[in-house]
Parts: structure tokens; sequence; C-alpha cells
């Protein structure tokens, strides 16, 4: 049954359109999704090598303004040499804002891995803070405070297929949905490998990882590459949704609603981010018909407090528990693990 | 003073003028010896002697003051802990030292992380290659769980073992980083006796495979027993070195353990 519930939740999801046919909701449903998938990302580093990425955003931000960038063209002159780009198609604006943003997770990475923890956090808000003054500031670039209009949506396609462009909601629905399953199978490769397991090892206990010869760095920098690029696709898909991007998306409410996501759905689980990327991306629109946003955001925090004050480990842990009682002793102490024994194929 | 049975064999590990100072205190001074391939040499000496501390230098956790250790022809100057574990010197822990709240299994998948062949490629496409590897990675977890001989608990969680096996689980981590050299810092302390000897069972089968052993315990009829040759240390200082009839009866080994007082098990 558990194997199966992924299957389910996508056809479920896919179905979505088929009866919901109001525009607003399928919107939130479409930003929802794009911040699921920003999340999901920022699971990768906080859920599986423990390391919190407090500026996640950024990556974000960048995968947006390289996408917006690149679709849209820009000229600019540096040291008195001209530099202009053409516009280019958008699909290729996704490729480029994907890897830019996993080049600055590899950087970011290697700069801030060398001592971990509360060095991390820090140096990933500051380089949030600097991107954000970069989008700000360089006006001849990113228009600065004035924003970048008119980025193309996303089109498909090739001379001998034809060309989709993703203008719809429904159409952007499908197609957020689909990199949220690429990005869940991507992650779930990843951490039922020998490089997943790695990174975990280094989060339970770096002395004894190290020991048996996991290279610290080199398995943190390579969950901040994968981490940074997925949150750099989240960016690109809101950039050529939204189609209209400032630098206001790099403040950082946009990291606390990732981060509340993951750590109310289950850090260190597949499915966490996903159930706590509902939650916290449908809860707006209900709210919003009740409170202003002041009020909205101390609720979110309550709510956050409390599902982390009932369950510590975040709904998706909790009902596995739930699910799996009575418990195994694997199971009674067993946390948010992405690894189980997996008894059946032993 | 070197076993003759081992006297032709090469160095393997050479421990050369290594000194630690943590601030005002000498942990170590001057600190030279040689392991052959093959041998079984046992560090001994009281509480405070300055026992994981060598380990510590020898494996990368700590820089030493001075000196310089070299393990199969390279200097592990200035190493990392996972290098030095690269070249096949794995070390085990005085502090009891598992994933706690990874099962048994899953542990020893992560102790085997050097055999890996998986290629990161591979792994994201899930490639036939990739899931063969990760195959061959389990039947390889068995059977270092079967060597240790506690596979029946592969299901548990690592922290919920009960002690005696769960040293056995942190021996079973250093296996599976392929040690040519395993260095095992006091392995049966808090094992009772049976448990002990059948950790002296699973020694001898480790050197009949050609592992060579350094191992640091208490256990002073293990120790004697088991040894080619023993290095013991009182204060940070080698103060005797020699096969364990000649450091029975060496009166600075007897005044030592006399006036620091021994643990006996
Ligand atoms: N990180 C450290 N900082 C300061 N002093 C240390 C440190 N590590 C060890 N020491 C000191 O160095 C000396 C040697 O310690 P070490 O742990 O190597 O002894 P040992 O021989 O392993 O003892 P035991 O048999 O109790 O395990 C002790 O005096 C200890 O207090
Ligand atoms: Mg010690």
């Amino acid at each position: 049954m558990k194997r199966y519930l992924p299957i389910i939740a996508l056809l479920f999801f896919a179905s979505v359109p088929l009866w919901l046919h109001d525009k607003y909701y399928l919107h939130t449903l479409v930003v929802a999704g794009i911040f699921m998938l920003a999340a999901m990302s920022l699971n990768l580093l906080l859920g599986y090598t423990g390391q919190l990425s407090l500026g996640h955003v950024a990556f974000f931000g960048i995968g947006a303004y390289t996408s917006a960038l690149t679709s849209l063209g820009f000229s600019l002159s540096i040291f008195g040499y001209q530099i202009t780009h053409e516009p280019w198609p958008p699909f290729i604006g996704v490729i480029l804002g994907t890897a830019v943003a996993g080049l600055c997770g590899y950087l970011i990475g290697k700069l801030a891995f060398r001592v971990r923890g509360a060095y991390f956090v820090i140096v990933t808000v500051s380089f949030a803070e600097v991107v954000r003054l970069v989008a700000l500031n360089w006006v001849e670039l990113t228009n600065g405070p004035l924003a970048l209009p008119g980025i193309p949506p996303l089109t498909l396609g090739f001379e001998w297929t034809g060309y989709m462009t993703f203008l719809s909601k429904a159409q952007n629905y499908y197609l957020v949905l689909a990199f949220i399953a690429f990005a869940y199978v991507v992650i779930k490769r990843l951490v039922y490998s020998p490089y997943g397991r790695a990174m975990i090892a280094l989060r339970e206990n770096e002395t004894l990882a190290v020991s048996v010869g996991i290279s610290v760095t080199r398995y943190l920098v390579l969950a901040a590459v994968f981490s940074g690029a997925l949150a750099g696709l989240a960016g690109t898909l809101y950039a050529h949704y939204i189609q209209i991007i400032d630098p206001m998306i790099f403040m950082f409410l946009n990291t606390v609603t990732m981060v509340i996501m993951v750590i109310t759905g289950g850090k260190g689980t597949l499915a966490g981010p996903v159930v706590g990327g509902l939650i916290f991306g449908i809860a707006p629109v209900i709210l919003r018909n009740y409170v202003g946003p002041e009020v909205q955001w101390i609720l979110y925090g309550v709510l956050m407090i409390l599902i982390v004050y009932v369950l510590p480990d975040g709904i998706v842990p909790a009902i596995e528990r739930w699910f799996n009682r009575p418990p195994t002793p694997a199971e009674k102490n067993g946390s948010s693990l992405a690894l189980q024994t997996g008894k059946g194929r032993a | 003073m070197i076993n003759p049975q081992t006297k032709l064999s090469a160095p393997i590990l050479t421990v050369e003028h290594v000194a630690v100072h943590f601030g005002g205190l000498v942990a170590i001074s001057d600190m030279n010896f040689e392991v052959h391939e093959g041998e079984l040499v046992s560090l001994i000496g009281p509480n405070g002697a300055g026992k994981t501390t060598a380990f510590n230098v020898i494996t990368g956790f700590q820089k030493p003051t001075q000196g310089n250790v070299t393990f199969r022809g390279t200097s592990l100057n200035g190493l990392k802990p996972h290098e030095v574990t690269r070249l096949g010197l794995v070390r085990t822990f005085q502090r009891t030292s598992v994933f706690e709240k990874i099962s048994v299994f899953e542990n020893v998948l992560i102790g085997l992380h050097r055999r890996t062949a998986a290629s990161l490629f591979g792994t994201l496409l899930s490639l036939p290659k990739e899931r063969s590897a990760e195959e061959a990675l389990r039947e390889q977890a068995w059977e270092i769980l079967r060597l240790v001989g506690i596979e029946h608990e592969a299901d548990e969680l690592g922290g919920s073992l009960p002690y005696g096996d769960q040293r056995l689980l942190g021996v079973a981590l250093a296996l599976a980083a392929s040690p040519r050299a395993l260095l095992l810092d006091e392995p049966v302390s808090g094992m009772n006796a049976s448990e002990t000897a059948r950790f002296v069972e699973l020694l001898n089968k480790l050197r009949s495979k050609g592992t060579t052993i350094v191992l640091v315990e208490h256990d002073m009829p293990m120790v004697m027993g088991i040894s080619d040759r023993i290095v013991v240390l009182n204060y940070g200082r080698i103060i005797a070195n020699g096969t364990p009839s000649v450091i029975q009866n060496d009166p600075e080994v007897i005044k030592a353990y006399l006036g620091g007082g021994i643990k006996h098990a």
C-alpha cells in the first residue's frame, strides 16, 4: 500500500483541474506547488544532511532572475564593454536558471561546510541578503525595484512536434505537477542510494561517518548542489508563471515559508515537504477571507508551533508511526529517518 | 624485541617522534613504534596514558604537535580522517559509537561506503548496474553481520542493541570499511567473559585473513594471550615494547602499573 501511495497521490492531483475549475483556486495550487518544490529542495539539506539553509530563497530567486533575463534579454555595459544578450526561448532559461542556482549551491557549500552548523546558517542568510541587494541595486540588469515585467510564459516543443505555451492555469498546474514528480523521483533515488546514506550518516554522527571514509565536504556539497538546483528550478517556474519578478522575491518570509513546510510536514521524509507544502500553500487562501496578512503570519506561526509541539517530528512521521502499530523495535524509536531495513528486499 | 614470526615483514604503520600537547599537558611525548603487516600489537597503559590520543593522531582526528605517521609508505601528515580510512587504516571508538537511530543493517551499509560502485549519474537514472551494485552491497552487509555474529539483530535500531552487541556493531562498521589495519579502542570493555571469548575468536579470524590489528585494551589476560607484541605507554611515553613474556617481566612496566593502578577485567 505504502509503495503505491505516491502514485495514488499523483493521480489524484492530476485529476484536480478536471473538477476544480475555479481559476483562483487553481492559481493558489500552482503557487503552492512551486513553493512545495522549493520546500522539497530545502528538505534535502535540512532533512537529510541536517544543515539549515536560512537563505534558501536566494537559490529560488537566482533561478527566477536567471531564467527571466535569459528569456527577456538584456543589455549591459561593464568597464566600457557593451554586453547584449538577445532573448532566448524560456525553456533554455529554465535549464540555465536551474544550473546557475546549482552552481551557487556548490560555491556556498564549498565556502560554508568547512565549518558547519550555525556558521552555515549565517553564510546562507548573508548570501540571500547579498543577492537581494544586487537585485535591488544593479538596476541596469534587473530593473531594480521597478521589477522585470513581461517575462514570457514557458513554451515547450520542437518544430516537428509543434509548440505548447503554458498560459492557462490548468496548463501551469500540470507543468508544476510534472516537475514535482520529477523532483520527487530525483530526491528519492538520491536519498536511498549510497549518496543519501552518506548524507544521513553525516547528520546522525559525523565523527563515526568520517571514520568509515565518508567525506564531509563532498556529500554536503553534493546535497547543496541538488538543493540549490531544485530551488532554482522552482524559481524559474515562478518567473514564467507570474511573468513579473522584483527583488521582493528574496524576502526572508519566503525562506521561512519553506522551512515551515519542511518542519511541519516532517523533515528527512520524502512526503514531508509535500504535506507541509499543501497545508501552508493552501492555508493563505482560506485565511485571507477572514484576516489581514499580518494576522495570517501570526496564525501560521501559531499553527506551526502547535504542530511541532504535538508532533515534534512533523506530520508524516507521526502518520507513519500510527499506521505501523503495533510497533516493531525499529519503528518504536525511529523518527524522521529515510532509512529502513527493507525487510522484504534484504 | 620483535616477534620472530613478523620480523621479516615490512612495517605497515610507522609512528615517528609523535608528540601531542594540550596546552601545558603533554598527552604524548616522542612516541616511536612500528607495526608490521599481519601483526597484532597491543597498546596498553594506565588511564590517561595517551592511548586514545595516539589512535586519534594515527587516524587523523588529532593533529600531532610534532612527528609523523606513515602507513604503507604514505605519510598521513595533514590527511583528514576519511582520507586515512580510504588508505585502509580504520579505527573504532572507545566510547560506543553506532548510528543509534538507524537499523543495524543500514549501519553496516553506511560502513560499506568505500566499497560502493554506484555512480551518481547511474543512481539518478536507476540503471541496472547501480541496482546490482546495491544488491551486492547488501550481500556484503549480511556477510559482515554474520562474521561478527549480530545478524539476528539486523532490523533492530543501532541504539537499541544490548551494550556488548553495540560494541560489536562498532567493529562491524569498521570492518565494512575494508581495513588493512584495524585500530580497536577497548573493544571488549563492558563485555562479559563469554562475549570476550567470542570476540577473541573474531580477532583470530580477522588475523587469519591477514588484517593487521592494533589493540588498546585493559583486559590483561586477553592482551597477554592474543598479542604478538605489546607497547606500554605511561604518561605519554613508551616505557616498554616487546613480546608478552618480556613485558610481563619488565620492572618498569610492573612499577607503572602498581603505581598507576590497572583496571583488571
Ligand atoms: N581533547 C583534549 N583536550 C585536552 N586534554 C585531552 C584531550 N584529549 C585527551 N586529553 C588528555 O590527554 C591525556 C591522555 O588521554 P587519552 O584519552 O589518550 O588516555 P587513554 O590512555 O586513552 O586513557 P583511558 O585508558 O582512560 O582511555 C589525558 O590526560 C587526557 O585528559
Ligand atoms: Mg582511551
